[in-house]
């Protein structure tokens, strides 16, 4: 009965990330790389693919230490954790996927940064098991590549016609190439998370979307400052 | 050398945009633009340490780093760099610099983790600066980041008065509207190139 139990939270644990707390679409961790490279299916995957590895190996080794980390200088010990990781992931995509390296450029390194592996080194990994942790990190890992290959598709599809480098919608139709552009990222993004709050109101939840909140709350600083970044 | 100087630091501003065309430092953006003077105080922050930063992660990397052939530890080691440096000039201000302590020192510890900080310091490496040039970059980036916080945090002021279908209310009506003011810096692609002639 207990195993049982164990095993049902754990399920909760990885499927926590997919929907409840998507991380950038509930969370809105993350948002540089969702709204920078998913001008393409291709890239989208990528990105959210090499996000996963490091996030499950730097949530295991961010909770493998967390009774050995002093808790002053704990932001800065998962940092250099987690840059480790990245440094691993930009030599493998540099060696195999060259192509996917030019593409990246710089927000691959950039993971390090990326609200997403220091939050959830902060909110999850730090107090949990090690088992519990790993399936946490390829939960929010899968949540973030399908949020950003949705991302992708749309860009891709409605931006250049094609996905995965395919011409799907006939050449005669003209694409909205301002999709691909800067300002059709943000747009994007806005609409599809109008989308999923929708998706939410519907089923008479209610969802609290103040960017205030999101921006701080659900920021790995906000321990640090309190949650008064912006509020003086 | 002074053109390209003067070229290096407008294309940062307006063409080159970090928050609004590259995509850097989206969380306080959206985050911390939502008044004018808290916008103002955090891009103060963000231009101080990313020319400090840069001052100090350049030199780390051609005196060091390349010529021992650690190129790739890159990553780690301007991180790090930054988090002591934060670290630094937040007890050296509040020991010398109370004013500019009260004025800049709570936005210091988001510093950290801001991608435009590591963002301008590995940019400035990839693109092959010379350590005049990094510095004027990074003193445009920061001023185009102070640029687009506080001309989104005006259109934010609007935005509170305005009534939204029910899902966009919150954070992706503040998206739509930063996908708006993104297209207004898409009108100046190749004017900085025209103007200096590059």
């Amino acid at each position: 009965m207990e195993k049982q139990s164990k095993k049902s939270n754990r399920l909760a644990v990885l499927t926590n990330g997919l929907l409840h707390e998507n991380p950038s679409l509930r969370l809105v961790l993350g948002t540089c790389p969702t709204l920078a490279i998913t001008t393409s299916v291709f890239n989208s995957l990528g990105m959210g693919l090499a996000a996963t590895f490091v996030l499950i190996g730097s949530n295991m080794a961010v909770s493998a230490c967390r009774k050995l980390i002093p808790d002053k200088v704990r932001i800065p010990a998962f940092i250099t954790i987690i840059a480790g990781f990245v440094t691993v992931v930009m030599m493998l995509v540099q060696a195999f996927v060259p192509d996917l390296y030019d593409a990246l450029g710089v927000y691959l390194p950039l993971i390090v940064v990326n609200c997403i592996s220091l939050g959830r080194a902060e909110m999850f990994a730090s107090k949990n098991p090690v088992i519990e942790s790993a399936l946490d990190g390829l939960g929010m890992g899968i949540g973030f590549t399908l949020t950003l290959t949705v991302m992708g598709f749309v860009r891709e599809l409605l931006g250049a016609g094609t996905v995965l480098g395919f011409q799907v919608l006939p050449a005669k139709i003209e694409p909205f190439s301002i999709l691909v552009s800067p300002p059709g990222g943000f747009f994007v993004f806005g609409v599809l998370m109008a989308v999923a709050i929708w998706l939410d109101q519907r089923k008479g939840k209610t969802v609290n979307a103040d960017p205030e909140a999101a921006g701080c709350a659900g920021c790995a600083n906000s321990t640090l400052c309190h949650g008064e970044g912006g509020k003086v | 050398m002074a053109a390209k100087l003067a070229f290096i630091f407008f294309s940062m501003i307006l063409t080159n945009n970090y928050v609004l065309v590259k995509f850097l430092g989206i969380c306080p953006f959206l985050g911390v633009s939502k008044k004018l003077d808290s916008a103002i105080g955090m891009s103060a922050a963000v231009t101080f340490v990313m020319v400090v930063a840069t001052a100090a992660t350049w030199p780390i990397y051609t005196n060091l780093l390349e010529p021992q052939g650690l190129g790739y530890l890159q990553t780690i080691v301007f991180i790090l760099v930054i988090a002591i440096l934060v670290q630094l000039l937040e007890i050296v201000m509040k020991r010398f610099m109370p004013p500019l302590y009260n004025a800049l020192g709570i936005y210091l510890p988001l510093i950290t983790t801001n991608c435009t900080i590591l963002g301008v310091t590995i940019l400035n490496i990839d693109n092959g600066y010379n350590y005049a040039e990094s510095l004027v970059c990074a003193l445009g980036a920061g001023v185009g980041f102070m640029l687009a916080m506080v001309m989104f945090s005006g259109v934010r002021r609007r935005l509170e008065e305005a009534r939204p279908p029910k899902p966009f209310e919150g954070l992706p009506i503040t998206l739509v509207a930063a996908s708006i003011v993104s297209l207004s810096f898409t009108g100046f692609g190749g004017l900085i190139e025209k103007i200096f002639g590059m």
